[in-house]
C-alpha cells in the first residue's frame, strides 16, 4: 500500500438536489390521483419509459427503492415484515417484497397517509421474486398486472427473435395500459422518455467510470443516494438532467483531485445491495483508508455500460450520440428493449462467469485491492451465482471477503460479526486503522 | 412387475451406464422438466433428469450459498460426488433462479462435451411465447445436430414426439387407476413410476408401463386406502415421506409436482410444424409457479386434479427456500380450502424429520376423519 496521503475532500454541491428529486417523486406519486393523474407501481427494472406515453401526469413508485427507504426505519420495516408474515408468506422471501407487501397490507405509506393504490402494476420478469411480488400486489389491490418476460439469455447472445419476443410484449403492454387507464397513448412522449432513459443510464455509467480516478471522487455509500434516482424513474428528463449536472461536478472533482475518502489507500468494490440499516460499515472501512468505489450492483443495476474502443469498460453510447433517430413506437420499443437487455445486472442471471468477468474488469480498471461480497439473504436475484463469483475472483488472485446479511431484514445481519470479518480482511490486506481517520469518524 | 420402477429409481446411475454401454448413445443430463426431450430422443440420446439423493452433503457450500433451495444443492452434490460421471452433456431450459445455479456450477466445474441453455419463456401465457419458443427449440435442435454430427430428420422428430407422447399417455392411464375407491397402486409406487420416466429410456419405460397397465385392473392391495390425499408443490421425490403417509392411514391418489404429473400431463399435439408442436407442449403444460404469469392458471388445475381424484385433503410440500412456490402457497392454500380441500403445509429439506412430519400428518388425517363423522 502507498504511504499515507491526505487528499482534499468536499461535499457534493448537487447533493441536496438529489434529495429534493427523491422527496418530490414520492409526493407526486401520493398526490397523483388528486390531480387526475395516473399511478403505476412495479419494479425498478420495469420498462419505465413505456408508461410515459400515457401522459405527463403519470407517476410511478418502484417497489425496491421504496422498500429500501423503509429499511432505514427499522421499526416500520419490522412492522411491515410482520404484517407479511401474518398473511402466511415465508420469511426467507425477498425482504423488499415483504416490506412492500407489508406496507400495502397495513395500508400505511412510509411518507405519510394511506398506501397509495396504483392503477396498474408493471414489471419485467427476470427474477422469480419480482414476478411474484407484483402478481400478489395486483391481486391484492385488484388492479391489472402487465408482466414483460425478459428471460431471453445474456445480451451477448441476443438475436432478432429474442428481441422481438420482448418488443412484442411491450406492444401488448401498451394496449393493456390504454385499456386500464382509458387513455390514448402518445408515441412522441414514449420516444422522448426512451431518449431520457438512455441518456440517464449512460450518464450514470459515465459517472461510475470517472471513479477510476485516484483518489476516487465518489465513495459507494454516497453513490447509493445517487444511483437511486435511476431506480426511481430513469426515463424522466429531470433525472437525466440531474445526472448531467452530477457528471460535470464529478469531472471537476477528478480534475481538482477531490477525494471521497481523505485517507484513501485501498480500493475495493462490494456486491449486491448493502444492509441498508447498517451503512456505517462503509464508514468503518474508511478508518482503514478503504474506499469502496462501487460494485457491479451500484454501477450496473441501472447504468448501461459497453466496451469502449480501447477495450475498457465505460458508458454505452446513446441512440442520440450515435445519430439514431427514433421515428415511431416500434422503433422506440426496440431501442428500449435492446438497451435494457444490455444491463450489466441482468447478465449474471444466466451465467455467473459473465459477472466475474465484469468484476475482474473493475479490479483492473478501477485499480482495486480487493472485493467484499455481501451474501444477501434478502435478494435471491442479486445473490445468485455469488459463490461462483467468489471462486472466479480467487482464481484470478483477487482477495475476497464475504459476509452474510440481508439488505432490509435486520434480523439476518450481525453487525459485530461483520465488522470483525472486515477487520480480519483488512489485516490480510496489510491495513491497520488510521488514527486520524478514526478520530475524524468519531467526530 | 411394478417393483421394477423402484429398482430403476434406486439404481438409476447403473441403468444409465448400462444403457450407454448397450446402445453406444449419449446420455444428456436435463435440469428441471422443461427441456424438450423430443429432440434428444429424436437424436437417439437418453435424457436423464438430474435429481438429488436425499442424503446430507457438504460439497456444495463453495458453489451455492446456503440461502438457495436444498434441491438445487443436493442435485449439484450428485455431480460433484461423481455420481453422474457418465453424462455426455447437460441442458437447462430456463426455470427458476435456484436451479440455474446448479446448471452453471455444473458446466463450470464438471465439464461435459455438450452444455446448452435454452432461454425458455417464463411468461408462458403471453401470445408471443409460441413463436419465440419455437425458434429456441429450433436452435436447440441445430445444436444437438451439430453435436451428434448428423441431421435430425422430420421422421426422427415424429418418432421423438410419438415416443414421448406414448409415455405420457400411458402414465396418464396408470394415474386413472388412482381414481378408484381402492387404488391399485400407492402414492409411493406412483411416484417411482412417474419419476423414473424422467431418466429411463422412454420406450423401455413405456413397455413396462403397458405390461403394468394390464395387471393393474386385477391388482388388489392388502391395505385400506384410508384418506385420499393430494401431494402438491415443489420438486419432491422423497419416497420415505410417501411411505410414511401411507403407513398412517392415507393414500396419495394424485400429485401436482414436477417429479410427477406436471412432467407428463399433456402431449405434443402434432401439426404440420413439428417444432411448434414440441415448443407449444412445454408452454401449455401444467405450469410450475415460475412460469405461471400473469394469471395463476395453476390453481384451477390443482383444484381440478383434487376433484377428479376425489382428494380429501392436500399436503402442500414446500421445498425450503423455494421462492416460486413460496410465492404461490399462501394463496393456493386459501384457494383449496375455500373450495373444500383441507390442507397441510410442510417445509421440506433434502433430508426430512419424519417423526415430527408423521405427527402432523396423523393430526391432519384425524381432522379430516373428524369432519367425516359429522
Amino acid at each position: 500500500m502507498a504511504t499515507l496521503t491526505k487528499y482534499p475532500t468536499a461535499p457534493l454541491k448537487c447533493w441536496p438536489k438529489a434529495k429534493e428529486i427523491r422527496q418530490q417523486y414520492y409526493k407526486d406519486y401520493a398526490e397523483a390521483h388528486d390531480r387526475g393523474g395516473i399511478r403505476w407501481s412495479g419494479g425498478a427494472w420495469a420498462f419505465d419509459a413505456v408508461p410515459m406515453g400515457l401522459g405527463d401526469d403519470v407517476h410511478v413508485m418502484t417497489g425496491e427503492p421504496y422498500a429500501a427507504s423503509i429499511a432505514w426505519d427499522r421499526k416500520f420495516a419490522q412492522e411491515c415484515q410482520d404484517a407479511t408474515d401474518a398473511k402466511g408468506w415465508a420469511r426467507d422471501l425477498c425482504s423488499y417484497m415483504r416490506i412492500y407487501w407489508g406496507s400495502m397490507y397495513l395500508n400505511r405509506f412510509f411518507f405519510g397517509g394511506e398506501f397509495p393504490k396504483p392503477d396498474f402494476y408493471y414489471q419485467s420478469q427476470i427474477c422469480c421474486s419480482h414476478s411474484k411480488w407484483d402478481q400478489e400486489a395486483s391481486l391484492y389491490e385488484k388492479v391489472p398486472y402487465f408482466c414483460v418476460d425478459v428471460c431471453v439469455g445474456p445480451y451477448e447472445t441476443l438475436d432478432e427473435s429474442r428481441l422481438n419476443y420482448v418488443v412484442n410484449q411491450l406492444h401488448d403492454s401498451i394496449a393493456g395500459m390504454e385499456k386500464a387507464t382509458g387513455r390514448k397513448y402518445d408515441d412522441e412522449k414514449l420516444i422522448a422518455a426512451v431518449h431520457n432513459e438512455c441518456r440517464s443510464t449512460s450518464l450514470w455509467a459515465e459517472i461510475c467510470t470517472l471513479n477510476k480516478a485516484v483518489p476516487a471522487p465518489l465513495d459507494e455509500k454516497t453513490m447509493f443516494s445517487l444511483y437511486v434516482l435511476a431506480t426511481l424513474q430513469r426515463s424522466s428528463k429531470q433525472v437525466a438532467d440531474y445526472y448531467e449536472e452530477l457528471r460535470d461536478e464529478v469531472k471537476d472533482r477528478v480534475a481538482r483531485g477531490i477525494a471521497a475518502v481523505p485517507y484513501e489507500r485501498c480500493r475495493i468494490i462490494t456486491d449486491t445491495q448493502p444492509p441498508w440499516g447498517f451503512l456505517k460499515i462503509y464508514r468503518y472501512m474508511e478508518q482503514f483508508g478503504v474506499v469502496s468505489v462501487g460494485s457491479v450492483y451500484t454501477f450496473g443495476l441501472e447504468g448501461i455500460f459497453a466496451e469502449q474502443e480501447d477495450g475498457s469498460w465505460g458508458p454505452r453510447k446513446t441512440p442520440q450520440q450515435l445519430g439514431i433517430k427514433i421515428k415511431n413506437r416500434d422503433e422506440a420499443l426496440r431501442v428500449t428493449a435492446d438497451w435494457n437487455l444490455s444491463r450489466p445486472c441482468w447478465q449474471h442471471f444466466y451465467d455467473p462467469r459473465i459477472k466475474t468477468r465484469m468484476m475482474l474488469k473493475m479490479v483492473n480498471e478501477w485499480k482495486l485491492n480487493g472485493v467484499i461480497l455481501h451474501l444477501n439473504r434478502g435478494c435471491e436475484g442479486l445473490t445468485v451465482g455469488s459463490m461462483e463469483n467468489r471462486l472466479g475472483l480467487i482464481e484470478a488472485g483477487v482477495p475476497v471477503m464475504t459476509y452474510e446479511g440481508n439488505m432490509a431484514d435486520e434480523k439476518e445481519f450481525d453487525e459485530r460479526r461483520t465488522t470483525s470479518r472486515i477487520e480480519s480482511f483488512m489485516e490480510t490486506l496489510g491495513l491497520k486503522q488510521i488514527p486520524e481517520a478514526a478520530v475524524a469518524h468519531a467526530a | 412387475m411394478i417393483e421394477q420402477f423402484k429398482e430403476w429409481y434406486i439404481n438409476r446411475h447403473a441403468y444409465a451406464k448400462q444403457w450407454k454401454e448397450r446402445t453406444g448413445g449419449k446420455v444428456i443430463g436435463t435440469f428441471c422438466t422443461y427441456v424438450p426431450e423430443e429432440i434428444l430422443v429424436a437424436a437417439n440420446m437418453l435424457p436423464a433428469r438430474i435429481l438429488g439423493s436425499h442424503e446430507p452433503q457438504d460439497v456444495t457450500e463453495p458453489h451455492i450459498f446456503g440461502m438457495f433451495c436444498p434441491f438445487c444443492r443436493d442435485s449439484l452434490a450428485q455431480g460433484l460426488k461423481g455420481r453422474f460421471n457418465y453424462l455426455d452433456g447437460v441442458v437447462l431450459a430456463h426455470s427458476c433462479i435456484h436451479f440455474r445455479q446448479t446448471f452453471n456450477s455444473w458446466r463450470i466445474h464438471l465439464p461435459v462435451e455438450f452444455a446448452y441453455y435454452i432461454p425458455m419463456p417464463n411468461t408462458a401465457q403471453t401470445p408471443h411465447a409460441p413463436a419465440y419458443h419455437r425458434a429456441e427449440v429450433d436452435k436447440f435442435k441445430k445444436a444437438i445436430e451439430e453435436y451428434a454430427g448428423r441431421p435430425i430428420a422430420e421422421q426422427d422428430l415424429d418418432r421423438g414426439i410419438e415416443i414421448l407422447n406414448r409415455n405420457r399417455r400411458l402414465l396418464r392411464k396408470a394415474y386413472e387407476h388412482r381414481k378408484l375407491d381402492n387404488p391399485p397402486l400407492t402414492g409411493e409406487e406412483a411416484m417411482y413410476m412417474a419419476v423414473t420416466s424422467q431418466f429411463i429410456d422412454k420406450e423401455e419405460h413405456s413397455n413396462l408401463l403397458e405390461a403394468v397397465l394390464k395387471e393393474l385392473p386385477q391388482r388388489k392391495l392388502p391395505r385400506d386406502a384410508g384418506i385420499r390425499l393430494m401431494a402438491v408443490g415443489s420438486e419432491n421425490d422423497d419416497a420415505e415421506f410417501f411411505k410414511m403417509v401411507e403407513n398412517v392411514g392415507g393414500t396419495v391418489v394424485i400429485d401436482e409436482q414436477c417429479a410427477g404429473s406436471r412432467y407428463f400431463w399433456n402431449e405434443s399435439v402434432p401439426n404440420g410444424d413439428r417444432l411448434a408442436a414440441i415448443a407449444n407442449r412445454y408452454l401449455d403444460r401444467p405450469a410450475c409457479p415460475v412460469k405461471d404469469y400473469p394469471a395463476h392458471s395453476r390453481f384451477q388445475h390443482v383444484l381440478n386434479l383434487a376433484k377428479d381424484y376425489r382428494a380429501q385433503g392436500a399436503i402442500i410440500m414446500q421445498e425450503k427456500f423455494c421462492d416460486p412456490h413460496e410465492g404461490d402457497n399462501p394463496r393456493l392454500k386459501k384457494y383449496l380450502e375455500e373450495n373444500g380441500i383441507p390442507t397441510l403445509s410442510l417445509e421440506f429439506d433434502s433430508t426430512n424429520p419424519l417423526g415430527p412430519f408423521r405427527i402432523r400428518v396423523e393430526a391432519f388425517l384425524e381432522t379430516i376423519r373428524g369432519e367425516e363423522l359429522f
